[in-house]
C-alpha cells in the first residue's frame, strides 16, 4: 500500500516539477510548483512526519505560493521572456554529475548503517507532540534565531518592495527601456 | 514490495537534478526562484525520509528550519526582484548582465 502511494506521489511530483521548469508560461509553472508542493506534503504524511506535512501545506503551498502570486502582479506576466539556450550538453553533464554526487553522499552512510540516531523520538506519543518536545528543548536557540531571521526578512521585504510605491510600474517600465517603447508604438 | 530509504533518496536526487537543470537552463529570474524552491524541497524530502527511517527527529527539525529559511528567502528575494524590475523593466538575465569580461 505504501509502495503504491509512494510511486503515485513520486511520479506526480517529478512530472509537475518538470512542467515547472520546462513551461514557457510562468503562470503554468507557478501552478505546477504549488501542486508539486502539495504532493510533497503527501509524501511527508506517508513517512509519518505529520507535523512537517501540515507545515509544508501551510507554509509552502499556502504562504510562499501566495507571495509569488502577489509578486507576479508587479511583473508583466503575460509578456514572455525570450530565452536563448546554450549547449544542452553542459546542462546534462553538470546535472548528472551533481545528481550522482547527491546519491553517493546520501546513500553511502545509509548503506553502511553508520547513522546513529541523535535525538530519539519519544515512544508512545504522536509526531507533533514529539516534535514539540524536541523543538522547545534541544533546538530552542535555533528556533529563536529562526524567528528573528523571519522578522528581519519581513522588515527587509516591506522596505524593499514599498520603495517608490506611489509610482506606477508601467510608467517606470516605459521610461526605462526606450527600445521596447518604440517597438510597441510600431 | 517495500519502499526503502534508497527509494526516497533517489527521488530526492531526481528532484534536485530537476531544480539544478532549471537554474542552469532558464533565463527568467522568477523561474530561477522556482527552481531554487524545487532544490530546497528535494533536500527536505531527503532529511525527512532519513529522519523517519532511522527514527531520529533532528532531520525533521532541519527540514523545519529549511522551510523557515525558504520563507524568508522568498520575502527578501521578491523585494529585490521588484526593485530590479522597477529599475531595468525586465527580468531577463541576458539583458541584466552588464559585466562582460
Amino acid at each position: 500500500m505504501e509502495a503504491i502511494a509512494f510511486y503515485i506521489f513520486g511520479v506526480l511530483i517529478v512530472g509537475l516539477f518538470l512542467v515547472t521548469i520546462l513551461s514557457r508560461d510562468i503562470l503554468y509553472s507557478m501552478s505546477a510548483l504549488a501542486a508539486g508542493m502539495v504532493m510533497i506534503s503527501g509524501l511527508f504524511f506517508i513517512l509519518g512526519a505529520d507535523f512537517l506535512g501540515a507545515v509544508q501545506l501551510v507554509v509552502y503551498s499556502g504562504a510562499i505560493m501566495a507571495l509569488y502570486a502577489f509578486g507576479m502582479m508587479f511583473f508583466d506576466a503575460t509578456r514572455e521572456v525570450k530565452e536563448k539556450h546554450g549547449s544542452g550538453l553542459l546542462v546534462f553533464i553538470l546535472s548528472g554529475a551533481s545528481a550522482l554526487i547527491m546519491v553517493i553522499i546520501f546513500a553511502a552512510p545509509a548503506i553502511g548503517n553508520k547513522i546513529e540516531p541523535l535525538v530519539q523520538a519519544t515512544k508512545g506519543v504522536d509526531n507533533p507532540h514529539a516534535i514539540g518536545e524536541v523543538l522547545f528543548t534541544k533546538y530552542l536557540i535555533p528556533f529563536e534565531v529562526a524567528a528573528v531571521m523571519l522578522l528581519v526578512a519581513m522588515i527587509a521585504g516591506i522596505i524593499l518592495a514599498s520603495k517608490k510605491m506611489d509610482e506606477s510600474l508601467s510608467e517606470v517600465y516605459v521610461g526605462a527601456d526606450p527600445e521596447t517603447e518604440k517597438k510597441e508604438q510600431v | 514490495m517495500t519502499i526503502t530509504l534508497t527509494h526516497y533518496l533517489v527521488l530526492s536526487a531526481i528532484l534536485f537534478t530537476i531544480g539544478l537543470a532549471g537554474v542552469i537552463r532558464r533565463k527568467n529570474l522568477l523561474m530561477l526562484f522556482f527552481a531554487t524552491e524545487i532544490m530546497l524541497n528535494a533536500a527536505n524530502i531527503a532529511f525527512v525520509s532519513i529522519s523517519s527511517f532511522i527514527n531520529d527527529l533532528s532531520g525533521q527539525m532541519f527540514a523545519l528550519f529549511i522551510i523557515a529559511i525558504a520563507a524568508s528567502e522568498v520575502a527578501v528575494g521578491l523585494g529585490l526582484l521588484i526593485l530590479i524590475y522597477k529599475k531595468y523593466g525586465t527580468l531577463d538575465l541576458d539583458k541584466l548582465s552588464t559585466m562582460r569580461g
